[in-house]
């Protein structure tokens, strides 16, 4: 499909979230000079305060913007998952340009025009205002573009904590291997965004500069424009931050609604998305936060803000509850089931008949020219092979450093790290030779990828199932049911196929899955 | 000189400045009085401490010991933001609000006052006038489009402004070449004298000094070395006054100097 059919079939979906982003952005960089120019002069006026203060406003630039996500979600007020905390996450970020930038500014006045000010007799107040101000509204204005282009970028990953925005697009192309329009749809209208605001501010900081203050003229048109423009980013601004202030705490507990969330990858969202239907036509009202990224699903679920959302009993195991792996498929559920119950006093589903497990990828070609089936067939040709896995992988304790222990696997260098779903991408087309990817992905097949088979037994099992809420399945009788009937419900071959709908065939959730409950006869 | 029964102007008692920074004072027990309508010249080399002197007057800073008294009353008993209207100031690049034009940097005291705009308006071309700029060639330019000798008029200018009965004065003249710096000084000389105004002014020319003050006091090292009208200073004995009178060429151009333009 071409980019402009692409922009055709969804330009209504593309504009709203364009329109998303708009929000975060403006939101944010309003809230932001409304916090930070103040601070600035609050620091110009303490020395006291001035470095403790940057240094913090310093220190949050530097937490990365998913950890920020996490840390954020079970705050209360500010915390939870939609616009809110990613607007809470991009003030913190937009702060300091804009606080350094005033203080900068105000200092950087002429020693001399300041001290004749106050020899003139001019109060504290009238030099901020008469003087400083005016002289220093460039350099300000510097910092509210800085603020506001760096609020384009990370607003990009506020899509991970359900805000929405052209982020959705982003990883939605990350991880649907090959699909360079959903890319350039998030990508491209974003880049336009940060050129625009970068541009238009930089337009009004030369009108504000002291060159153009003292060149006499009438005020041209474009100044009308110009200010009419500020005027109504103000009055946006504003306006979207009262109304995200009124949206009040989305807490799950007390209202009749379900709150489903997912992960940030296709097959989380279908399952989230079967029950999400499954509760509608049983006349209960769902909101969904899919797309949830990291461990931010388990947070959320901890903390109330969503009721439940689909995990593996393997990655629960050992990424969440920190076990050692084990591989016996029974023993590991029931674990998880107890430790659940006990810690978070959350419900786990039956299984849903599948497992999702890592799957040790190599290409087609290579396989059956090499004859390989197993994973101990490959490890002989492991040391002229190069390797690349997610950051999953080599991360956790079921990942690279046992799995190469255990086959004895030495690859020519040190396995590249990079995002799981590109390394589909790396391997299809000669840059590594070995992956690790999903059992379940849907285009194992339609790429000619042969998945090895894990004879040594070293990956544990990761059977498919629902975290639930305790307090909202006694809020929500109708969810045992529902979960009741998904129990072994769906195989390996047929979730790979919904996948594959998906990923592939580029059909919407909403339609396969509706599809695939109109079969089943939920 | 001094009458006894009339207040000083400006009265320094017995005053120190020292900072933190610097073992030895800027300033040590310094006493001096300016009276109604003399213009004191502060002389002395760099960091001697003149303008330290002259920041003490209008509370910019204020003494480590001793008193500055103001009209009678110490500058720590003042209001400071009264203080400074009722004190003009001079600084040597004449310290122009770059982003307001000449007629809102003139008129800046008056309006703070709350003078109506109407009258500030008069008052700028009045003052315009009287520092020889015209009102209505200058009123509306900023002081980038100014020549240095202009804008230090127009420094002038706003000192007056709002007519305080004191002018303190930071080396006003000393970034102009010597012809305008000497025809400024001739007319600022002739305008104090009609406004009937004081003014303490600071400088390190000797030249400005004779020229202008109807005192000269010689600083060095933050103490008063020599106090003395320009006659009396080109006959001190004082050592440091010396070392400063060698450095005109003929002692017949230092004569012709001292109160030549009176």
């Amino acid at each position: 499909m071409s980019f402009w059919t692409f922009l055709q079939q969804n330009w209504i979906e593309m504009l709203t979230l364009v329109r998303q982003h708009l929000a975060l952005v403006l939101i944010s960089t309003f809230v932001a000079v409304a916090i930070g120019i103040p601070t600035g002069i609050l620091l110009t006026r303490k020395e006291s305060l001035r470095n403790p203060v940057l240094g913090i406003a310093n220190v949050m630039q530097t937490i990365p913007s998913l950890a920020l996500f996490g840390f954020l979600i079970p705050l209360p007020f500010i915390g939870g998952i939609g616009a809110r905390t990613a607007i809470v996450a991009l003030v913190l970020y937009a702060l300091l340009p804009i606080i350094r930038n005033a203080v900068t500014g105000i200092l950087g006045v002429d020693k001399n025009v300041r001290e004749a000010a106050v020899a003139m007799g001019m109060t504290d107040h009238q030099i901020l205002w008469q003087v400083e101000l005016p002289l220093a509204t460039s350099v300000i204005l510097t910092g509210v573009r800085v603020a506001m282009v760096i609020c384009v970028g990370v607003a990009t990953i506020a899509s991970a904590v359900g805000a929405g925005g052209l982020g959705v697009y982003i990883f939605r192309g990350l991880r649907d291997v090959g699909n360079t329009n959903l890319l350039l749809a998030g990508a491209l209208p974003a880049a336009l965004m940060a050129l625009a605001a970068d541009f238009s501010l930089g337009l009004l900081e030369q009108r504000f500069s002291v060159e153009a203050k003292t060149q006499r003229k009438q005020a041209s048109i474009l100044d009308k424009v110009v200010l009419a423009v500020i005027a109504g980013v103000l009055v946006v601004g504003a306006y979207g931050t009262w109304r995200a202030a009124r949206s009040g705490t989305q807490s799950v507990a007390g209202s009749a609604r379900v709150i489903v969330g997912s992960k940030d990858f296709t097959e989380s969202v279908l399952l989230a998305e079967i029950v999400a239907q499954m509760l509608e036509s049983r006349g209960v009202t769902v909101e969904r936060q899919f797309e949830l990224a990291g461990n931010l699903p388990h947070d959320a679920l901890v903390a109330g803000r969503i009721d439940l959302y689909p995990e593996y009993t393997g990655t629960a195991f050992t990424a969440i509850l920190r076990h050692p792996p084990m591989t016996e498929p029974r023993a590991v559920y029931e674990q998880v089931k107890r430790d659940y119950s006990e810690k978070f006093n959350v419900e786990v589903s039956q299984p849903l008949g599948f497992e999702n497990t890592f799957a040790i990828l190599v290409r087609g070609t290579e396989a059956r020219r090499l004859k390989l089936k197993t994973i101990s067939d490959a490890a002989p040709h492991a040391r002229r092979w190069r390797a690349g896995f997610g950051q999953d992988f080599m991360s956790r304790a079921d990942g690279y450093p046992g799995f190469s222990k255990t086959y004895g696997l030495k690859f020519a260098e040190q396995p590249r790290e990079m995002d799981l779903s590109l390394t589909y991408i790396a391997l299809a087309s000669n840059k590594v030779d070995l992956i690790a990817g999903n059992s379940t992905e849907g285009r194992i097949a339609a790429m000619d990828l042969v998945q090895l088979e894990d004879d040594r037994r070293y990956f544990p099992p990761y059977e498919a199932v629902y975290l639930v809420r305790k307090d909202s399945l006694a809020r929500v009788p109708v969810l045992s049911e529902v979960l009741g009937k998904l129990a072994k419900a769906i195989t390996t071959e047929e979730m790979r196929q919904l996948n594959y709908e998906v990923d592939a065939n580029k059909r919407g959730p909403v339609d396969v899955v509706r599809d695939w409950i109109k079969r089943e006869g939920f | 000189m001094t009458g006894v029964e009339n207040n000083p102007l400006v009265e320094f008692r017995d005053v120190s400045f020292s900072v933190p920074a610097l073992a030895s004072p800027i300033i040590a027990d310094l006493d001096l009085k300016v009276d109604q309508g003399e213009i004191l010249v502060l002389l002395g080399e760099s960091g001697c401490g003149k303008t330290t002197t002259l920041k003490l007057v209008n509370r910019l800073l204020t003494p480590t010991s001793g008193q500055v008294l103001v009209e009678g009353k110490p500058t720590t008993e003042w209001d400071p933001i009264r203080l400074r209207r009722r004190t003009g100031y001079v600084i040597q690049d004449a310290g122009l609000f770059p982003h307001f034009t000449v007629e809102s940097n003139v008129g800046l005291v008056p309006s703070l006052e709350g003078w109506e705009s109407a009258r500030v308006k008069e008052r700028v071309v009045e003052l315009l006038s009287l520092v020889g700029l015209d009102a209505d060639k200058f009123a509306h330019r900023f002081p980038r489009e100014l020549s240095g000798g202009q804008r230090q008029r127009v420094g002038v200018a706003r000192a007056l402004a709002a007519d305080p009965p004191l002018l303190l004065l930071d080396e006003p003249f000393g970034a102009l070449d010597p012809l305008r710096r000497a025809s400024l000084q001739k007319e600022f000389g002739e305008l104090t004298r009609r406004l009937n105004k004081s003014a303490i002014f600071v400088t390190h020319d000797l030249r400005e000094a004779l020229r202008l003050g109807s005192r000269i006091a010689l600083m060095q090292a933050g103490r008063l070395a020599v106090v003395e009208t320009p006659e009396n200073f080109l006959n001190s004995t004082d050592a440091h006054a010396r070392a400063y009178l060698e450095t005109l060429q003929l002692r017949g151009d230092a004569e012709g100097l001292a109160g030549g333009d009176r």
